[in-house]
Formats: C-alpha cells, sequence, structure tokens
C-alpha cells in the first residue's frame, strides 16, 4: 500500500510516496538520498541509523516512515551547519574516535541528544540514587565516563574504537 | 516483510472496532518490537492500526496518591518523571535497565508489556515453535534455553518473558486498564500475563482488540525504597536472566511489609507470594532473606541448561533484600 509523507529533513521539506513497509531509514537513504544514518543491523541492535527524530534520538531502522508523517529529522549530515562542523562532529575528530567509521554518524547524533538527556535531568540506570531523596529533582546531571558509556551503550562500535568516542564525548560533556 | 494496510483511528472506538473486525490486525505503538518481528516474519499482520496518538502520553496523578501512566508513554518520558523517580524508584531503574535510549525514546508503556519472548526459536521462522505456529513443537527444551523459564513452564513452552517494567509493575500491584470490543475492564498486572499451559501462543489474557489505555500505579508509600537489580551477560543492553524488583518496611529490626516480583524466569512476571508471607513479621536477616528466595525458588524446574538461575535467583533476591534493610532507618 503506497502512501504519500512529508518529513522536514535536515531543515529541507519533503514530499515523497512510500510503500507502508518503508521505515525512516530506507526513505531518508533509497528515496531522499540522504546516506548519513547507517544500515548495520536493521533490528534496533546497534545504533548505527540513529537520527533525532522530533527532537529525540532514535533507532530509524525500526520506525515506520508513514507512521512519522510531518516529522522532523535531523541526521548527522544536518548537524554540521553551513559547512561549519557540529563542536561534537570536531571533538570525535579531535579524538580519533573512529577507525572505519561506520558507526560514526550514529554515535555522534546519539551523543548531540545524549547531553540535552543529561542537561534535561534524565537518569542513566547508573546514576546513583540520593539517599536524601532528592536526586529526582530534575536537575542536570553530571557525565562522568561511566555515565557515558552506559547511555551510549545503544550505538555499537565493531573497531570497537570506545575509548576515544568515550573521551571525545567527554571533553564536550565538560563544557 | 508481508504488504500492510496502515490505518490511524480517530478514537479509542474506532481503533477497536477497527480490529475487531479484521482478525488480522495489530495495534502499532513505537514499533521497536512489531516492526521488528515483521521483518523477521514472525507478524504478519494485514492491517496497522496506529495508537500512539490515541490514547494519553502522560502520567497523570489519581486521587488516592497513586499515578495513571498513559498507554502511550514513551520509556524514556515514564523513567524520568520526578514523581515516579520518587515514590517508585525500582520502577524508573526498571526502564532504564532495559534496551538503549535511542529505544527508550520510541517505545511506549503498553508495547513495553505486550513486547513478546526473546526465544531463539520463535524469531526463527524456519524452526518449529509451540508459540508462533501452535502444535509444531518446542525445541527449546532440548535446545538453546539458557535464558528461558525455571518458574511456571509447561511441557509445550518455556519461554520467559522479556519485560523489564512488567516486573516492577507487578511488584506494586499496579493495574491495566483495557477497552476492548466488550467495554471496559481493569486487569491486575499480575493476571495480565500468563502461564503456557497447553496454550503458549497467548501471552496475556487480553482479547483481540482489547487496547491498552492507562496503566495504573497504586500508591505504597515504602516502595519510595525499592530496587530494581538486573543481572545479565554484559553490563548494558542486554536482557535479563535473572531480575529482581524489590519493596521493604523495616521498624525497629521487623520486616512490617515487603513486595517482590522476580523478572526472566517465567512466562510472566513472577510475584513472590510465598517469599513475602515468610518474610512478614519477621526479623529483617540474612538468613531470614535467604531462606524466604530458597521457599519461592522450591517450586523451580530448571532445565539442563539454566539451572544457574535458580542459585542466581536466590542470591540476587537475598543481596537486593539486604540492600534495601541496610538503607531503612534504623
Ligand atoms: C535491541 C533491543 C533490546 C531490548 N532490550 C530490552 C530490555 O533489556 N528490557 C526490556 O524490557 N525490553 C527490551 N527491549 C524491548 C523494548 O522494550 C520493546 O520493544 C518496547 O518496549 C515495545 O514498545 P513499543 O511501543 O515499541 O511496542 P510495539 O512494537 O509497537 O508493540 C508491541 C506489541 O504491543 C501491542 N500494542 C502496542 N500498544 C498497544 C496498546 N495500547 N494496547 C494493546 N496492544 C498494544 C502491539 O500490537 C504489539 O503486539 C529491547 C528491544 C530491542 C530491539
Ligand atoms: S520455548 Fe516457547 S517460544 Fe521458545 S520454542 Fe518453545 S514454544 Fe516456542
Ligand atoms: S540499523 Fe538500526 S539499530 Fe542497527
Ligand atoms: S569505527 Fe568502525 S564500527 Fe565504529
Amino acid at each position: 500500500m503506497d502512501v504519500e509523507v512529508t518529513l522536514r529533513v535536515d531543515g529541507t521539506e519533503h514530499r515523497v510516496t512510500v510503500d507502508t513497509r518503508t521505515t525512516l531509514l530506507d526513505a531518508l537513504r533509497e528515496r531522499l538520498g540522504n546516506t548519513s544514518p547507517k544500515k548495520g543491523c536493521d533490528h534496533g541492535q546497534c545504533g548505527a541509523c540513529t537520527i533525532l527524530l522530533d527532537g529525540r534520538r532514535v533507532n530509524s531502522c525500526l520506525a515506520l516512515a508513514v507512521a512519522h508523517d510531518g516529522a522532523e529529522i535531523v541526521t548527522a549530515a544536518g548537524l554540521a551547519v553551513d559547512g561549519e562542523l557540529h563542536p561534537m562532529q570536531r571533538c570525535f575528530i579531535r579524538h580519533d574516535a573512529f577507525q572505519c567509521g561506520y558507526c560514526t554518524p550514529g554515535q555522534i547524533v546519539s551523543a548531540v541528544a545524549m547531553l540535552r538527556e543529561a542537561q534535561a535531568g534524565w537518569p542513566s540506570a547508573v546514576t546513583p540514587d540520593n539517599p536524601a531523596g532528592d536526586a529526582a529533582d530534575g536537575g542536570p546531571i553530571r557525565l562522568d565516563a561511566d555515565e557515558i558509556r552506559e547511555r551510549m551503550s545503544g550505538n555499537l562500535c565493531r573497531c570497537a574504537a570506545y575509548p576515544n568516542i568515550v573521551s571525545a564525548i567527554e571533553e564536550l560533556a565538560r563544557r | 516483510m508481508r504488504p500492510f494496510r496502515y490505518l490511524r483511528a480517530t478514537d479509542v472506538s474506532e481503533a477497536v472496532a477497527l480490529l475487531a473486525g479484521t482478525p488480522n490486525a495489530a495495534f502499532l505503538g513505537g514499533g521497536t518490537n512489531l516492526v521488528d518481528l515483521m521483518k523477521l516474519d514472525v507478524a504478519t499482520p494485514e492491517l496497522l492500526v496506529d495508537v500512539r496518538r490515541l490514547t494519553s502520553d502522560r502520567v497523570d496523578e489519581l486521587p488516592d496518591g497513586g499515578l495513571r501512566i498513559g498507554a502511550a508513554t514513551p520509556n524514556s518520558d515514564l523513567a524520568a518523571d520526578p514523581r515516579v523517580r520518587r515514590r517508585y524508584p525500582m520502577l524508573s531503574q526498571a526502564l532504564l535497565s532495559g534496551a538503549s535510549g535511542q529505544l527508550r525514546n520510541l517505545a511506549t508503556a503498553a508495547g513495553n508489556l505486550l513486547q513478546r519472548t526473546r526465544c531463539v526459536y520463535f524469531q526463527d521462522v524456519t524452526t518449529p515453535c509451540n508459540k508462533r505456529r501452535p502444535g509444531t513443537g518446542c525445541p527449546a527444551v532440548e535446545g538453546h534455553h539458557r535464558g528461558l523459564a525455571i518458574l511456571g513452564a509447561s511441557p509445550a513452552c518455556v519461554a520467559t518473558h522479556p519485560s523489564d517494567f512488567a516486573v516492577a509493575l507487578a511488584a506494586l500491584d499496579a493495574v491495566v486498564r483495557t477497552t476492548g470490543p466488550d467495554g471496559e475492564r481493569s486487569i491486575p498486572l499480575v493476571d495480565l500475563h500468563r502461564l503456557p499451559g497447553d496454550e503458549p501462543q497467548r501471552d496475556t489474557v487480553l482479547r483481540h482488540g482489547e487496547l491498552i489505555t492507562a496503566i495504573d500505579v497504586p500508591p505504597l508509600p515504602f516502595a519510595r525504597r525499592s530496587r530494581y537489580r538486573k543481572v545479565r551477560d554484559r553490563a548494558s543492553y542486554a536482557f535479563a536472566l535473572v531480575s529482581v524488583a524489590a519493596a521493604l518496611d523495616v521498624r525497629d529490626g521487623v520486616v512490617r511489609d515487603v513486595r517482590i516480583a522476580l523478572g526472566a524466569v517465567a512466562h510472566k512476571p513472577w510475584r513472590a507470594h510465598r517469599a513475602e508471607e515468610l518474610l512478614r513479621g519477621g526479623p529483617a536477616r540474612a538468613d531470614r532473606f535467604r531462606a524466604a528466595a530458597e521457599a519461592e525458588l522450591a517450586q523451580a524446574r530448571p532445565l539442563s541448561g539454566n539451572a544457574f538461575k535458580v542459585p542466581l535467583a536466590r542470591n540476587t533476591l537475598t543481596r537486593t533484600l539486604l540492600d534495601l534493610a541496610g538503607e531503612s532507618p534504623a
């Protein structure tokens, strides 16, 4: 069954006809020519396809395009504005946080969103409970290496560039 | 993936009617489990009715001091909700121990409860499986079952329910509110999921076309001291081998009240009534905690490849209760 959907991708609006089976990942790569989100597993397990969907990081391989008609999408390519790299992209380069680079766009989008989540006070599985009970006050959460590893665990890297990925994100988290 | 039609209903009753009128139709939440299973040809609906914008996607106060979780609330919003974190820390911890940041942003509360087993045969259409194709057999009993059930299984199916969230809700006596072809009903969470018996194809007591609209969590003041502890092969981003959700109320060294549920040990979240009964009114001591865990697990019937789960569950439960007792005011 064909459906028409509107997607705003990296600031540009597109109207495109897709089969209902089309995921956002396939719509972006195959129909809109945006190959910055990568297809690793196609089952939500690797994070290579991570995009910002209405401001939140998600796996685009499990999101049906038809279910997200009208969505605002940002891919790793769209993080660079007017050819100026995003600070996270610069940190990845400075820390040599990749080898083959296949997982990198997903890592960078995920990291950008993850910093915002921590800023908004979202806890992670390793955020300590405050015995006084005011841990839940919603204040920003300081990100150390353990927090970063936990929050980035949905992004796998077959080249195991993990140590440098963590240090790249740590640098930006400290600023 | 098989072709399918996609519809968005204008209200709950239309969504229910659409499903009731099409035997091979399914509700779509975040899609993180259903779309995955459709890619594997395990799920082959001819119609998807999107319900993500249909029910509430927020957490609201109930007059009795409990919370009502809208069925479409993203797992991440729920885990970060200050009221959830303060009143029911184990609920937030259970959600945060599951899946990844990206998946939790897409996944809905109702979808999480209704996700299907991660049994490898269930996900592989080239193998038999009683849950996927009733009557074909259960290769897991003789095959790969390291992660599967030690409690309440049947010869027909030894699958476990994979949700972490559901385990914490079982301990908290949560109630699932639904609207179906026969109207509305409230189902205690502990009765939502079934044991497999000879109908393993039925994960829950829900009827075709019955929509979850909300999940109510009743007040439980002592749940402010509660824990979700998950044991798994990796430190993060893995399903549980065993998990424990527990809340403990200790005064003057005596257990006044306790709630315990075990995860990844059965076809449903396993509420540990037997252990709770043994603990209530007794001393809050390590030997008692261990004895209660052993009593609960006396019913365990492990398979050759998952017998390790019995001592693992016993130790995880004992440790969790000790941690909670250590935090209680003297
Ligand atoms: C790689 C990976 C790792 C994961 N790890 C974990 C983990 O460690 N712990 C854990 O608990 N989970 C884990 N998950 C599972 C994840 O939590 C579920 O996929 C998610 O919660 C499902 O929610 P959803 O909204 O996407 O559901 P969907 O996929 O949309 O739906 C799931 C089911 O619920 C039905 N449904 C949806 N909404 C309703 C409703 N309102 N009423 C009635 N029926 C409805 C659908 O028809 C479908 O049958 C993991 C998933 C992946 C892909
Ligand atoms: S344990 Fe259940 S889900 Fe797994 S193969 Fe057996 S019948 Fe299928
Ligand atoms: S391609 Fe989407 S998570 Fe792997
Ligand atoms: S850099 Fe190669 S997969 Fe991560």
